[in-house]
């Protein structure tokens, strides 16, 4: 029994030996986690209780686009690759542009879905009104879905370049932006450093803003400005990242390994 | 005038790192030919056609389809030829109709229901037009592949074994429509297989690959005479052993005809 065991170990071990991505996701995941809700806990102890409550509930829906947005993006190629479609896709006379616009639509569709359910069930269960947000929420939903496409598009390119190796990143990468993009409490709970990480990102913007929203009504133009310029900015280092490793895969042959593997 | 050939490779050469996958690799392919590229595993026949295809990038040399080189005109040359190969697949969820239905679109038909309806007659399955693709047999899915190869009337058709995994009636039925469509629509194959009695009965010229380069090449005829032998099977076999083709005298004695 053991021999077989071992074997079925050794199987599992040379499988990390081979992937780095794969052996470094045992340590992502509960490491990411200790980091986000060690902040969210840091949080409880200055705040009033229903005011947290109210802003857990609209962190958690506006997350849930970023992450949608991102998720269509990457599940749209690994769909591809898991039923060996990808060569028959990037044989056909379609332009890059075109693919990574209908997956982005894809996002769209994805994000809107969710909002509309998961703002359906906080107003049932929670009696939270996610459009006392008002008309800043078309704004705020917008940047979000702008980011998921970038790292979407960020995250495509290295599942082209490093192949089935590569696909945790699929779920992987919206969770290691969460805890400095000040989903669930402000940024003010971070350490400076990481402050000064979280406002380079478009996605900071949209959660302050939306906790002011819910705070004090008013929304912060500025906010939501930066965030836009940010986002263009992600998306044409997403867009030129992608176009990149795509060259390289058709030099090095990753495509074709990758839609026949 | 004289006919311009439809591809034209020259000098491709293509490098991954200290391995050479196709060395220096020139040919030529006439409008209407069935164009058998061969070899053992590992000879470079689906890098070559990727090369073709544009999906790999060469380290040298041109690939012209159509007097236009893949790397300048990639889209506009495969929105004029097509692709089917045993190891690519069709979503599985879907319904043959509706993976027809999305590469015809991808290959520019707006309103493909009448060309997927004459296709699936021709391919002598119209009942499975809603059927999972999933739930479909090899034979049935190797035809929805070429049903979806022909969505686009392709001038050029890469098939990439196309008989692999059928049993030999379905196989003889698949060879037997090919070489109908090649006939009445004037198309240039260019084919790979491992099934020898298959190039013969099916290509009017062959080369064979070797480490990425030629070792022999003209009609499936002139190739065994070349070679001495009666059937293109013994060429196969003969360059997988020794990686080229040496004279039927040299050869090892199991190749020989028994006299």
């Amino acid at each position: 029994m053991w021999l077989r065991v071992s074997a079925l170990l050794l199987r599992y071990l040379f499988l990390y030996r081979r992937s780095k991505i794969r052996a470094g996701e045992i340590l992502f995941w509960p490491v990411m986690n200790l980091i986000l809700w060690g902040f969210v806990t840091a949080y409880f102890k200055r705040l009033v209780l229903p005011e947290a409550v109210v802003f857990l509930l609209g962190g958690l829906i506006f997350w849930d686009v970023l992450f949608r947005s991102q998720m269509a993006i990457t599940l749209s190629l690994t769909e591809e690759i898991w039923v060996k479609n990808l060569l028959n896709i990037f044989l056909a006379p379609i332009r890059i542009v075109e693919l990574l616009l209908a997956t982005c639509l894809m996002g769209v569709i994805r994000a809107v879905a969710n909002v509309i359910v998961l703002g359906g069930v906080a107003y049932l269960l929670y009696a939270f009104n996610l459009l006392t947000i008002g008309l800043a929420l078309v704004p705020f939903l917008a940047s979000l879905l702008l980011f998921g496409w970038a790292l979407g598009m960020c995250t495509m390119a290295l599942m082209i370049r490093f192949g089935q190796a590569a696909e945790a990143l699929a779920w992987g990468v919206p969770f290691l932006v969460q805890p400095v993009s000040a989903v669930f409490y402000p940024v003010d709970v971070l350490p400076g450093w990481l402050q000064t990480i979280a406002y380079l990102l478009p996605s900071t913007y949209v959660f302050e803003g939306m906790r002011a929203v819910l705070q004090t009504g008013s929304i912060a133009v500025s906010m939501l400005l930066t965030a836009l310029a940010l986002n263009l900015v992600y998306l044409a280092l997403g867009a030129a990242f992608f176009g990149w490793m795509l060259q390289q895969a058709r030099e090095r042959g990753y495509l074709s390994r990758l839609g026949m593997q | 005038m004289s006919v311009q050939p439809i591809i034209e490779v020259t000098q491709l050469t293509k490098r991954f790192d200290a391995v050479t996958a196709i060395d220096h690799l020139s040919f030529s392919v006439m409008p209407g030919e069935i164009f058998g590229l061969l070899g053992p595993n590992g000879a470079g026949k689906t890098t070559a056609i990727q090369l073709m295809l544009g999906l790999i990038t060469p380290t040298s040399g041109t690939v012209c389809l159509f007097g236009l080189d893949i790397r300048k005109h990639r889209r506009a040359i495969l929105q004029r030829v097509n692709f089917s190969s045993a190891y690519v697949a069709l979503p599985t969820n879907l319904t043959a109709w509706e993976n027809l239905y999305v590469f015809a679109r991808l290959y520019g038909l707006r309103k493909p229901r009448r060309k997927i309806t004459t296709l699936l007659e021709l391919f002598e399955m119209p009942h499975i037009a809603h059927t999972v693709t999933g739930a479909l047999s090899s034979g049935q899915l190797t035809r929805l592949h070429l049903c979806k190869a022909f969505l686009n009337d392709p001038e050029v058709l890469f098939l990439d074994e196309p008989t692999a995994s059928l049993d030999p009636d379905i196989a003889a039925k698949v060879r037997q429509t090919l070489r109908q469509m090649q006939r009445e629509r004037g198309i240039t194959i260019l084919y790979t297989s491992h099934n020898m009695r298959e190039i013969e009965s099916m290509c009017d010229r062959v080369i064979f690959l070797s480490r990425g380069s030629i070792v022999t090449q003209g009609t499936p005829q002139d190739v065994m005479t070349r070679a001495h032998t009666a059937s293109l099977e013994d060429v196969f076999i003969r360059i997988a052993r020794d990686g080229r083709l040496q004279d039927i005298a040299e050869a090892p004695e199991a190749l020989k005809e028994p006299s």
